[in-house]
Protein backbone atom coordinates (compact mmCIF):
# COMPACT_ATOMS: atom_id res chain seq x y z
CA UNK A 1 0.00 0.00 0.00
CA UNK A 2 1.81 3.15 -1.08
CA UNK A 3 -0.06 6.37 -0.49
CA UNK A 4 1.10 9.95 -0.13
CA UNK A 5 3.41 10.28 2.86
CA UNK A 6 1.08 12.57 4.84
CA UNK A 7 -1.87 10.22 4.40
CA UNK A 8 -2.66 7.59 7.05
CA UNK A 9 -2.04 4.09 5.78
CA UNK A 10 -4.84 2.20 4.05
CA UNK A 11 -7.22 3.39 1.40
CA UNK A 12 -8.41 6.99 1.49
CA UNK A 13 -11.60 7.59 3.52
CA UNK A 14 -14.86 6.46 2.01
CA UNK A 15 -17.85 8.69 1.29
CA UNK A 16 -18.58 11.19 4.00
CA UNK A 17 -21.46 9.46 5.79
CA UNK A 18 -23.29 10.41 8.97
CA UNK A 19 -21.19 7.87 10.81
CA UNK A 20 -17.95 9.51 9.67
CA UNK A 21 -19.30 12.89 10.70
CA UNK A 22 -20.07 11.56 14.18
CA UNK A 23 -16.61 10.03 14.35
CA UNK A 24 -14.86 13.30 13.53
CA UNK A 25 -17.17 15.25 15.84
CA UNK A 26 -16.36 12.92 18.77
CA UNK A 27 -12.64 13.07 18.08
CA UNK A 28 -12.65 16.85 17.74
CA UNK A 29 -14.63 17.42 20.93
CA UNK A 30 -12.35 15.05 22.84
CA UNK A 31 -9.29 16.81 21.48
CA UNK A 32 -10.70 20.19 22.54
CA UNK A 33 -11.34 18.87 26.06
CA UNK A 34 -7.76 17.60 26.25
CA UNK A 35 -6.41 20.96 25.13
CA UNK A 36 -8.51 23.12 27.49
CA UNK A 37 -6.09 22.91 30.46
CA UNK A 38 -3.14 24.00 28.31
CA UNK A 39 -5.23 26.78 26.77
CA UNK A 40 -6.38 27.98 30.19
CA UNK A 41 -2.78 28.03 31.45
CA UNK A 42 -1.76 30.13 28.47
CA UNK A 43 -4.59 32.68 28.54
CA UNK A 44 -4.42 33.05 32.34
CA UNK A 45 -0.70 33.79 32.13
CA UNK A 46 -1.37 36.58 29.62
CA UNK A 47 -4.07 38.37 31.68
CA UNK A 48 -3.91 40.98 34.43
CA UNK A 49 -5.19 40.02 37.89
CA UNK A 50 -8.18 42.35 37.49
CA UNK A 51 -9.12 40.62 34.28
CA UNK A 52 -8.74 37.21 35.95
CA UNK A 53 -11.07 38.23 38.79
CA UNK A 54 -13.71 39.78 36.58
CA UNK A 55 -13.49 37.85 33.32
CA UNK A 56 -14.21 34.24 32.39
CA UNK A 57 -11.57 31.57 32.84
CA UNK A 58 -11.92 30.52 29.19
CA UNK A 59 -11.99 34.09 27.88
CA UNK A 60 -9.17 35.45 25.74
CA UNK A 61 -7.13 38.27 27.30
CA UNK A 62 -8.31 41.73 26.18
CA UNK A 63 -4.71 42.80 25.72
CA UNK A 64 -2.20 39.97 26.05
CA UNK A 65 0.55 40.98 28.50
CA UNK A 66 3.89 39.28 29.04
CA UNK A 67 4.33 40.93 32.48
CA UNK A 68 3.38 37.75 34.35
CA UNK A 69 5.92 35.76 32.36
CA UNK A 70 8.67 38.26 33.18
CA UNK A 71 7.64 38.29 36.85
CA UNK A 72 7.57 34.50 36.99
CA UNK A 73 11.00 34.21 35.38
CA UNK A 74 12.81 36.96 37.29
CA UNK A 75 10.84 37.93 40.42
CA UNK A 76 8.63 35.08 41.71
CA UNK A 77 9.29 34.40 45.40
CA UNK A 78 10.26 31.17 47.14
CA UNK A 79 10.02 31.93 50.83
CA UNK A 80 12.07 35.09 51.34
CA UNK A 81 14.13 35.03 48.16
CA UNK A 82 12.57 36.53 45.06
CA UNK A 83 14.79 35.64 42.13
CA UNK A 84 12.16 34.01 39.97
CA UNK A 85 11.69 30.51 38.62
CA UNK A 86 14.87 30.84 36.54
CA UNK A 87 16.84 29.72 39.60
CA UNK A 88 15.04 26.36 39.49
CA UNK A 89 15.38 26.23 35.71
CA UNK A 90 19.18 26.45 35.86
CA UNK A 91 19.28 24.03 38.81
CA UNK A 92 17.25 21.54 36.78
CA UNK A 93 19.61 21.93 33.81
CA UNK A 94 22.62 21.43 36.11
CA UNK A 95 21.07 18.25 37.52
CA UNK A 96 19.74 17.06 34.17
CA UNK A 97 22.83 17.08 31.97
CA UNK A 98 25.21 14.94 34.07
CA UNK A 99 22.36 12.65 35.28
CA UNK A 100 21.24 11.90 31.73
CA UNK A 101 24.78 11.29 30.47
CA UNK A 102 25.87 9.07 33.36
CA UNK A 103 22.69 6.98 33.54
CA UNK A 104 22.60 6.39 29.78
CA UNK A 105 26.29 5.52 29.52
CA UNK A 106 26.07 3.02 32.36
CA UNK A 107 22.80 1.63 31.02
CA UNK A 108 24.32 1.14 27.57
CA UNK A 109 27.41 -0.66 28.87
CA UNK A 110 25.35 -2.88 31.15
CA UNK A 111 22.79 -3.63 28.46
CA UNK A 112 25.63 -4.54 26.09
CA UNK A 113 27.23 -6.83 28.69
CA UNK A 114 23.93 -8.57 29.42
CA UNK A 115 23.09 -8.96 25.73
CA UNK A 116 26.38 -10.39 24.43
CA UNK A 117 28.57 -11.58 27.24
CA UNK A 118 28.14 -14.52 29.53
CA UNK A 119 27.13 -12.92 32.81
CA UNK A 120 26.78 -15.18 35.85
CA UNK A 121 23.19 -15.15 37.12
CA UNK A 122 22.01 -13.06 34.18
CA UNK A 123 18.42 -14.31 34.45
CA UNK A 124 18.21 -13.35 38.11
CA UNK A 125 19.77 -9.94 37.44
CA UNK A 126 17.21 -9.31 34.69
CA UNK A 127 14.26 -10.29 36.84
CA UNK A 128 15.51 -8.11 39.67
CA UNK A 129 16.06 -5.15 37.36
CA UNK A 130 12.54 -5.55 36.03
CA UNK A 131 11.10 -5.60 39.54
CA UNK A 132 13.45 -2.84 40.70
CA UNK A 133 12.18 -0.54 37.96
CA UNK A 134 8.73 -0.71 39.53
CA UNK A 135 9.32 -0.28 43.25
CA UNK A 136 7.95 3.02 44.57
CA UNK A 137 10.60 5.50 45.74
CA UNK A 138 9.31 5.91 49.31
CA UNK A 139 10.54 2.37 50.03
CA UNK A 140 14.16 3.40 49.35
CA UNK A 141 14.20 6.96 50.56
CA UNK A 142 15.11 6.59 54.21
CA UNK A 143 18.00 4.11 53.84
CA UNK A 144 19.39 6.16 50.95
CA UNK A 145 19.23 9.36 52.99
CA UNK A 146 21.26 7.68 55.74
CA UNK A 147 23.70 6.15 53.27
CA UNK A 148 24.23 9.44 51.42
CA UNK A 149 24.60 11.33 54.69
CA UNK A 150 27.29 8.86 55.75
CA UNK A 151 29.04 9.36 52.39
CA UNK A 152 28.73 13.13 52.75
CA UNK A 153 26.78 13.65 49.52
CA UNK A 154 23.27 14.07 50.97
CA UNK A 155 21.70 17.31 49.76
CA UNK A 156 24.37 18.01 47.15
CA UNK A 157 24.66 18.00 43.38
CA UNK A 158 26.66 14.73 43.24
CA UNK A 159 24.03 13.24 45.55
CA UNK A 160 21.06 14.00 43.33
CA UNK A 161 23.00 12.89 40.22
CA UNK A 162 23.81 9.59 41.92
CA UNK A 163 20.13 9.18 42.86
CA UNK A 164 18.92 9.74 39.30
CA UNK A 165 21.55 7.28 38.09
CA UNK A 166 20.52 4.62 40.61
CA UNK A 167 16.84 4.94 39.74
CA UNK A 168 17.43 5.32 36.00
CA UNK A 169 19.79 2.40 35.59
CA UNK A 170 17.29 -0.52 35.61
CA UNK A 171 15.19 0.95 32.81
CA UNK A 172 18.20 2.08 30.79
CA UNK A 173 19.90 -1.31 31.13
CA UNK A 174 16.79 -3.20 29.99
CA UNK A 175 16.22 -0.74 27.16
CA UNK A 176 19.72 -1.14 25.73
CA UNK A 177 19.80 -4.88 26.35
CA UNK A 178 16.59 -5.41 24.37
CA UNK A 179 17.94 -3.24 21.57
CA UNK A 180 21.29 -5.02 21.37
CA UNK A 181 19.53 -8.39 21.35
CA UNK A 182 17.71 -7.27 18.19
CA UNK A 183 21.02 -6.69 16.36
CA UNK A 184 22.48 -9.58 14.34
CA UNK A 185 24.73 -11.55 16.66
CA UNK A 186 27.17 -12.15 13.74
CA UNK A 187 28.39 -8.57 14.17
CA UNK A 188 29.55 -9.44 17.65
CA UNK A 189 31.02 -12.80 16.63
CA UNK A 190 32.96 -11.30 13.72
CA UNK A 191 34.48 -8.70 16.01
CA UNK A 192 35.43 -11.42 18.47
CA UNK A 193 37.09 -13.42 15.72
CA UNK A 194 39.07 -10.31 14.79
CA UNK A 195 40.33 -10.31 18.35
CA UNK A 196 38.45 -7.29 19.70
CA UNK A 197 37.80 -7.22 23.45
CA UNK A 198 34.89 -6.06 25.60
CA UNK A 199 35.49 -2.31 25.33
CA UNK A 200 36.80 -2.37 21.78
CA UNK A 201 33.61 -4.06 20.53
CA UNK A 202 31.45 -1.68 22.52
CA UNK A 203 33.18 1.47 21.29
CA UNK A 204 33.77 0.59 17.63
CA UNK A 205 30.92 -1.79 16.80
CA UNK A 206 28.00 -1.25 19.17
CA UNK A 207 28.18 2.47 19.96
CA UNK A 208 27.88 3.60 16.32
CA UNK A 209 24.82 1.38 15.89
CA UNK A 210 23.12 2.70 19.02
CA UNK A 211 21.83 6.00 17.67
CA UNK A 212 18.11 5.02 17.44
CA UNK A 213 17.97 3.63 20.96
CA UNK A 214 20.07 6.53 22.21
CA UNK A 215 17.41 8.97 21.00
CA UNK A 216 14.72 7.00 22.83
CA UNK A 217 16.85 6.83 25.99
CA UNK A 218 17.53 10.57 25.94
CA UNK A 219 13.83 11.35 25.54
CA UNK A 220 12.89 9.01 28.41
CA UNK A 221 15.58 10.28 30.77
CA UNK A 222 15.25 14.00 30.00
CA UNK A 223 11.48 14.03 30.53
CA UNK A 224 11.71 11.68 33.51
CA UNK A 225 14.40 13.62 35.35
CA UNK A 226 12.99 17.02 34.45
CA UNK A 227 9.56 16.00 35.73
CA UNK A 228 10.86 14.46 38.96
CA UNK A 229 9.62 16.08 42.13
CA UNK A 230 10.09 13.74 45.11
CA UNK A 231 13.76 12.84 44.54
CA UNK A 232 14.74 16.46 43.98
CA UNK A 233 12.79 17.52 47.06
CA UNK A 234 14.54 14.98 49.29
CA UNK A 235 18.05 14.63 47.85
CA UNK A 236 18.99 17.80 45.95
CA UNK A 237 19.33 20.12 48.93
CA UNK A 238 18.34 23.79 49.19
CA UNK A 239 20.91 25.11 46.75
CA UNK A 240 20.06 22.70 43.95
CA UNK A 241 16.26 22.60 44.15
CA UNK A 242 14.95 21.55 40.73
CA UNK A 243 12.36 23.61 38.89
CA UNK A 244 9.38 21.40 39.83
CA UNK A 245 10.11 21.79 43.55
CA UNK A 246 10.63 25.51 43.25
CA UNK A 247 7.43 25.84 41.22
CA UNK A 248 5.46 24.16 43.98
CA UNK A 249 7.07 26.46 46.55
CA UNK A 250 6.27 29.53 44.48
CA UNK A 251 2.64 28.58 43.99
CA UNK A 252 1.74 26.87 47.24
CA UNK A 253 3.59 28.92 49.82
CA UNK A 254 2.77 32.44 48.74
CA UNK A 255 1.77 34.75 51.53
CA UNK A 256 -1.24 36.97 50.92
CA UNK A 257 -2.88 37.32 47.54
CA UNK A 258 -2.10 34.60 45.02
CA UNK A 259 -1.08 35.91 41.62
CA UNK A 260 -2.72 33.37 39.35
CA UNK A 261 -1.25 34.86 36.18
CA UNK A 262 2.30 34.57 37.56
CA UNK A 263 1.55 31.05 38.86
CA UNK A 264 0.34 29.90 35.45
CA UNK A 265 3.30 31.53 33.66
CA UNK A 266 5.68 29.75 36.04
CA UNK A 267 3.80 26.47 35.49
CA UNK A 268 4.02 26.82 31.71
CA UNK A 269 7.71 27.68 31.93
CA UNK A 270 8.27 24.48 33.91
CA UNK A 271 6.30 22.45 31.36
CA UNK A 272 8.13 23.99 28.41
CA UNK A 273 11.10 21.61 28.27
CA UNK A 274 9.08 18.35 28.20
CA UNK A 275 6.48 19.90 25.89
CA UNK A 276 9.19 21.01 23.46
CA UNK A 277 10.73 17.54 23.52
CA UNK A 278 7.32 15.98 22.99
CA UNK A 279 6.23 18.11 20.06
CA UNK A 280 9.65 18.12 18.39
CA UNK A 281 10.32 14.41 18.77
CA UNK A 282 6.92 13.26 17.49
CA UNK A 283 6.93 9.54 16.82
CA UNK A 284 10.13 9.05 18.84
CA UNK A 285 8.29 9.93 22.05
CA UNK A 286 5.70 7.24 21.35
CA UNK A 287 8.51 4.83 20.58
CA UNK A 288 10.05 5.75 23.92
CA UNK A 289 6.80 4.96 25.70
CA UNK A 290 6.53 1.65 23.88
CA UNK A 291 10.13 0.77 24.77
CA UNK A 292 9.58 1.90 28.33
CA UNK A 293 6.45 -0.22 28.48
CA UNK A 294 8.33 -3.31 27.36
CA UNK A 295 10.82 -2.84 30.15
CA UNK A 296 7.82 -2.30 32.35
CA UNK B 1 31.36 -7.65 33.92
CA UNK B 2 30.51 -4.07 34.75
CA UNK B 3 29.80 -3.84 38.44
CA UNK B 4 27.37 -0.88 38.36
CA UNK B 5 24.34 -3.12 37.90
CA UNK B 6 25.41 -5.20 40.86
CA UNK B 7 25.93 -2.09 42.99
CA UNK B 8 22.47 -0.89 42.11
CA UNK B 9 20.90 -4.26 42.88
CA UNK B 10 22.74 -4.41 46.21
CA UNK B 11 21.55 -0.88 47.01
CA UNK B 12 17.96 -1.84 46.14
CA UNK B 13 18.00 -5.05 48.10
CA UNK B 14 19.91 -3.50 50.98
CA UNK B 15 17.48 -0.59 51.21
CA UNK B 16 14.48 -2.90 51.25
CA UNK B 17 15.97 -5.08 53.98
CA UNK B 18 17.11 -2.06 56.00
CA UNK B 19 13.60 -0.59 55.80
CA UNK B 20 12.11 -3.89 56.89
CA UNK B 21 14.49 -4.07 59.85
CA UNK B 22 13.77 -0.53 61.05
CA UNK B 23 10.04 -1.15 60.75
CA UNK B 24 10.43 -3.73 63.53
CA UNK B 25 12.07 -1.30 65.94
CA UNK B 26 10.71 1.54 68.05
CA UNK B 27 12.66 4.17 66.02
CA UNK B 28 11.24 7.68 66.14
CA UNK B 29 13.45 10.57 65.04
CA UNK B 30 16.62 8.49 64.76
CA UNK B 31 16.89 4.75 64.13
CA UNK B 32 17.34 2.54 67.20
CA UNK B 33 17.88 -1.18 67.62
CA UNK B 34 15.09 -1.74 70.12
CA UNK B 35 13.15 -4.64 68.62
CA UNK B 36 9.37 -4.37 68.98
CA UNK B 37 8.22 -7.08 66.58
CA UNK B 38 5.15 -6.15 64.59
CA UNK B 39 4.07 -3.38 66.97
CA UNK B 40 4.59 -0.63 64.33
CA UNK B 41 2.33 -2.52 61.94
CA UNK B 42 -0.42 -2.72 64.58
CA UNK B 43 -0.06 1.02 65.17
CA UNK B 44 -0.09 1.59 61.42
CA UNK B 45 -3.33 -0.26 60.77
CA UNK B 46 -4.95 1.54 63.73
CA UNK B 47 -3.77 4.91 62.45
CA UNK B 48 -6.69 7.03 61.20
CA UNK B 49 -4.55 8.79 58.62
CA UNK B 50 -3.22 5.50 57.22
CA UNK B 51 -6.73 4.08 57.04
CA UNK B 52 -7.89 7.18 55.20
CA UNK B 53 -4.87 6.92 52.86
CA UNK B 54 -5.64 3.30 52.00
CA UNK B 55 -9.33 3.98 51.36
CA UNK B 56 -8.51 7.04 49.25
CA UNK B 57 -5.94 5.22 47.13
CA UNK B 58 -8.42 2.35 46.68
CA UNK B 59 -11.15 4.65 45.36
CA UNK B 60 -8.72 6.68 43.31
CA UNK B 61 -6.97 3.61 41.93
CA UNK B 62 -10.09 1.76 40.84
CA UNK B 63 -11.66 4.79 39.15
CA UNK B 64 -8.41 6.02 37.61
CA UNK B 65 -7.39 2.66 36.12
CA UNK B 66 -10.86 1.85 34.75
CA UNK B 67 -11.51 5.35 33.39
CA UNK B 68 -8.07 5.64 31.76
CA UNK B 69 -8.38 2.20 30.17
CA UNK B 70 -11.89 2.78 28.83
CA UNK B 71 -11.16 6.28 27.57
CA UNK B 72 -7.77 5.34 26.13
CA UNK B 73 -9.08 2.28 24.29
CA UNK B 74 -12.09 4.21 22.94
CA UNK B 75 -9.85 6.98 21.63
CA UNK B 76 -7.53 4.40 20.05
CA UNK B 77 -10.46 2.68 18.33
CA UNK B 78 -11.76 6.01 17.01
CA UNK B 79 -8.32 6.97 15.70
CA UNK B 80 -7.97 3.54 14.10
CA UNK B 81 -10.93 4.25 11.76
CA UNK B 82 -8.55 5.65 9.14
CA UNK B 83 -9.19 9.22 10.12
CA UNK B 84 -7.51 12.14 8.45
CA UNK B 85 -5.14 14.09 10.66
CA UNK B 86 -4.40 11.05 12.79
CA UNK B 87 -1.09 12.52 13.94
CA UNK B 88 -2.74 15.70 15.18
CA UNK B 89 -5.31 13.82 17.24
CA UNK B 90 -2.68 11.49 18.62
CA UNK B 91 -0.42 14.35 19.68
CA UNK B 92 -3.26 16.20 21.37
CA UNK B 93 -4.35 13.16 23.40
CA UNK B 94 -0.84 12.24 24.46
CA UNK B 95 0.77 15.61 25.26
CA UNK B 96 -0.40 15.72 28.91
CA UNK B 97 1.62 12.59 29.55
CA UNK B 98 4.84 14.42 28.73
CA UNK B 99 4.28 16.93 31.52
CA UNK B 100 4.98 16.41 35.21
CA UNK B 101 2.39 15.69 37.88
CA UNK B 102 3.40 18.99 39.44
CA UNK B 103 2.29 20.87 36.35
CA UNK B 104 -0.81 18.70 36.00
CA UNK B 105 -1.79 19.31 39.62
CA UNK B 106 -1.33 23.07 39.41
CA UNK B 107 -3.38 23.39 36.23
CA UNK B 108 -6.26 21.37 37.64
CA UNK B 109 -6.07 23.20 40.94
CA UNK B 110 -6.61 26.41 38.98
CA UNK B 111 -9.36 25.00 36.72
CA UNK B 112 -11.24 23.72 39.77
CA UNK B 113 -10.71 26.89 41.80
CA UNK B 114 -14.13 27.48 43.39
CA UNK B 115 -13.91 31.27 43.07
CA UNK B 116 -12.55 31.75 39.56
CA UNK B 117 -12.65 28.35 37.89
CA UNK B 118 -15.34 26.16 36.37
CA UNK B 119 -17.84 27.22 39.03
CA UNK B 120 -17.57 30.87 37.95
CA UNK B 121 -17.86 29.79 34.33
CA UNK B 122 -21.17 28.08 35.09
CA UNK B 123 -22.50 31.13 36.93
CA UNK B 124 -21.39 33.51 34.17
CA UNK B 125 -23.41 31.38 31.77
CA UNK B 126 -26.51 32.24 33.82
CA UNK B 127 -26.73 29.30 36.22
CA UNK B 128 -26.55 31.52 39.31
CA UNK B 129 -26.70 28.64 41.79
CA UNK B 130 -24.18 26.47 39.91
CA UNK B 131 -21.79 24.86 42.37
CA UNK B 132 -18.56 23.06 41.58
CA UNK B 133 -16.44 23.07 44.71
CA UNK B 134 -15.25 19.45 44.66
CA UNK B 135 -11.64 20.39 45.32
CA UNK B 136 -12.51 21.81 48.75
CA UNK B 137 -15.15 19.18 49.54
CA UNK B 138 -14.26 16.32 51.89
CA UNK B 139 -16.44 13.83 50.06
CA UNK B 140 -15.56 14.82 46.48
CA UNK B 141 -11.90 15.82 46.47
CA UNK B 142 -10.69 12.31 45.54
CA UNK B 143 -12.63 12.55 42.28
CA UNK B 144 -10.81 15.75 41.32
CA UNK B 145 -7.54 13.81 41.59
CA UNK B 146 -9.07 11.20 39.27
CA UNK B 147 -9.94 13.89 36.66
CA UNK B 148 -6.43 15.26 36.67
CA UNK B 149 -4.75 11.86 36.57
CA UNK B 150 -7.00 10.51 33.78
CA UNK B 151 -6.28 13.61 31.71
CA UNK B 152 -2.60 12.93 32.27
CA UNK B 153 -2.60 9.19 31.49
CA UNK B 154 -5.42 8.44 29.01
CA UNK B 155 -3.12 9.29 26.10
CA UNK B 156 -0.64 6.70 27.30
CA UNK B 157 -3.32 3.99 27.12
CA UNK B 158 -4.36 5.34 23.72
CA UNK B 159 -0.78 5.03 22.40
CA UNK B 160 -0.32 1.50 23.75
CA UNK B 161 -3.77 0.35 22.57
CA UNK B 162 -3.28 1.87 19.13
CA UNK B 163 -0.03 -0.04 18.73
CA UNK B 164 -1.96 -3.18 19.78
CA UNK B 165 -4.74 -2.52 17.26
CA UNK B 166 -2.21 -2.02 14.46
CA UNK B 167 -0.71 -5.38 15.32
CA UNK B 168 -3.97 -7.24 14.68
CA UNK B 169 -3.93 -9.43 11.58
CA UNK B 170 -6.03 -7.67 8.86
CA UNK B 171 -7.44 -11.08 7.88
CA UNK B 172 -9.43 -11.07 11.13
CA UNK B 173 -11.25 -8.00 9.91
CA UNK B 174 -11.82 -9.47 6.47
CA UNK B 175 -13.22 -12.66 7.97
CA UNK B 176 -15.57 -10.85 10.33
CA UNK B 177 -16.78 -8.64 7.48
CA UNK B 178 -17.44 -11.67 5.31
CA UNK B 179 -19.42 -13.23 8.15
CA UNK B 180 -21.36 -9.99 8.57
CA UNK B 181 -20.39 -9.48 12.20
CA UNK B 182 -20.92 -5.84 13.26
CA UNK B 183 -17.72 -3.91 13.99
CA UNK B 184 -18.66 -3.25 17.62
CA UNK B 185 -18.95 -6.99 18.30
CA UNK B 186 -15.73 -7.74 16.46
CA UNK B 187 -13.96 -5.23 18.68
CA UNK B 188 -15.48 -6.46 21.93
CA UNK B 189 -15.31 -10.20 21.39
CA UNK B 190 -12.38 -10.73 19.02
CA UNK B 191 -10.00 -7.78 18.76
CA UNK B 192 -9.84 -6.65 22.41
CA UNK B 193 -9.17 -10.16 23.74
CA UNK B 194 -6.38 -10.48 21.16
CA UNK B 195 -4.83 -7.29 22.55
CA UNK B 196 -4.51 -8.84 26.00
CA UNK B 197 -0.78 -8.19 26.18
CA UNK B 198 -1.04 -4.49 25.36
CA UNK B 199 -3.93 -4.00 27.78
CA UNK B 200 -2.07 -5.85 30.54
CA UNK B 201 0.96 -3.63 30.06
CA UNK B 202 -1.21 -0.51 30.21
CA UNK B 203 -2.94 -1.77 33.35
CA UNK B 204 0.37 -2.51 35.07
CA UNK B 205 1.74 0.95 34.22
CA UNK B 206 -1.43 2.62 35.50
CA UNK B 207 -1.48 0.54 38.68
CA UNK B 208 2.10 1.44 39.46
CA UNK B 209 1.43 5.13 39.03
CA UNK B 210 -1.39 4.65 41.57
CA UNK B 211 0.96 3.19 44.17
CA UNK B 212 3.46 5.96 43.47
CA UNK B 213 0.88 8.74 43.64
CA UNK B 214 2.52 11.59 45.55
CA UNK B 215 3.40 14.71 43.55
CA UNK B 216 -0.11 15.24 42.23
CA UNK B 217 -1.63 15.16 45.72
CA UNK B 218 1.00 17.37 47.34
CA UNK B 219 0.63 20.00 44.66
CA UNK B 220 -3.10 19.86 44.03
CA UNK B 221 -4.75 19.28 47.42
CA UNK B 222 -1.96 18.89 50.03
CA UNK B 223 -3.86 15.83 51.24
CA UNK B 224 -6.83 17.88 52.34
CA UNK B 225 -9.38 19.02 53.16
CA UNK B 226 -8.79 17.14 56.40
CA UNK B 227 -7.55 13.67 55.51
CA UNK B 228 -9.81 13.46 52.47
CA UNK B 229 -7.03 13.13 49.87
CA UNK B 230 -4.18 11.64 51.88
CA UNK B 231 -2.35 8.77 50.14
CA UNK B 232 0.18 6.12 51.30
CA UNK B 233 3.29 7.58 49.64
CA UNK B 234 2.57 10.93 51.30
CA UNK B 235 2.08 9.14 54.62
CA UNK B 236 5.58 7.67 54.35
CA UNK B 237 7.32 10.89 53.30
CA UNK B 238 5.53 13.02 55.90
CA UNK B 239 6.31 10.60 58.71
CA UNK B 240 9.95 10.39 57.67
CA UNK B 241 10.68 14.08 57.39
CA UNK B 242 8.00 16.17 59.13
CA UNK B 243 6.78 13.94 61.91
CA UNK B 244 9.99 12.13 62.81
CA UNK B 245 8.42 8.70 63.11
CA UNK B 246 10.78 6.50 61.16
CA UNK B 247 9.48 3.21 62.56
CA UNK B 248 5.92 3.90 61.45
CA UNK B 249 7.06 5.31 58.09
CA UNK B 250 9.15 2.24 57.24
CA UNK B 251 6.29 -0.04 58.29
CA UNK B 252 4.07 1.84 55.83
CA UNK B 253 6.70 1.69 53.08
CA UNK B 254 7.08 -2.07 53.64
CA UNK B 255 3.34 -2.50 53.17
CA UNK B 256 3.65 -0.54 49.91
CA UNK B 257 6.55 -2.73 48.79
CA UNK B 258 4.63 -5.93 49.47
CA UNK B 259 1.64 -4.58 47.54
CA UNK B 260 3.78 -3.73 44.52
CA UNK B 261 5.53 -7.09 44.59
CA UNK B 262 2.14 -8.81 44.71
CA UNK B 263 1.14 -6.97 41.54
CA UNK B 264 4.41 -7.20 39.68
CA UNK B 265 5.83 -10.61 40.53
CA UNK B 266 3.09 -12.62 38.75
CA UNK B 267 3.41 -10.33 35.73
CA UNK B 268 7.20 -10.75 35.54
CA UNK B 269 6.72 -14.50 35.93
CA UNK B 270 4.21 -14.65 33.07
CA UNK B 271 6.50 -12.52 30.87
CA UNK B 272 9.45 -14.86 31.54
CA UNK B 273 7.32 -17.93 30.84
CA UNK B 274 6.18 -16.41 27.58
CA UNK B 275 9.73 -15.55 26.60
CA UNK B 276 10.83 -19.10 27.36
CA UNK B 277 7.95 -20.56 25.35
CA UNK B 278 8.77 -18.29 22.40
CA UNK B 279 12.40 -19.36 22.69
CA UNK B 280 11.45 -23.04 22.63
CA UNK B 281 9.17 -22.71 19.61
Amino acid sequence: MSVAADEPQGKPPQRFTAGRLLLYATLTISAILFVVPLYVMLVTSLKTMTEIREGAILGLPARPMLDAWIDAWTRACTGLTCNGIRVGFWNSITILVPSVIVSILLGAVNGYALAFWRVPGAQLVLAMLLIGAFIPYPVFIFPLVRLFAALGIYGSLPGIIAIHTIFGLPVMTLLFRNYYLSLPVELFKAARVDGAGFWRIFVSVMAPMSIPILVVAVILQVTGIWNDFLLGLVFAGRDNMPMTVQLNNVVNSTQGERLYNVDMAATLLTALVPLAIYFLSGKWFVRGIAAGAVKG
Amino acid sequence: MSPSVLIVLVVYLGCAIWSLRISMTSSRLIPTDQYVGLRQYELLFDNARWQASVINIGIFGALFVIASLVLGVLLAILIDQRVRGENVFRSLFLYPYSMSFVVTGLVWNWLLNPTYGIEKMGRDLGFSTFKFDWIVSQSMVVYTLVFAAVWHAAGLVMAIALAGLRGIDPDIWKASRVDGIPASRTYLQIVLPMMGGALATATILLTLSVVRLYDLVVVMTKGGPGLASEVPAKFVVDHLFDRGNIGLATAASTVMLVTVLAVIAPWVFVQRMRARKAGAA
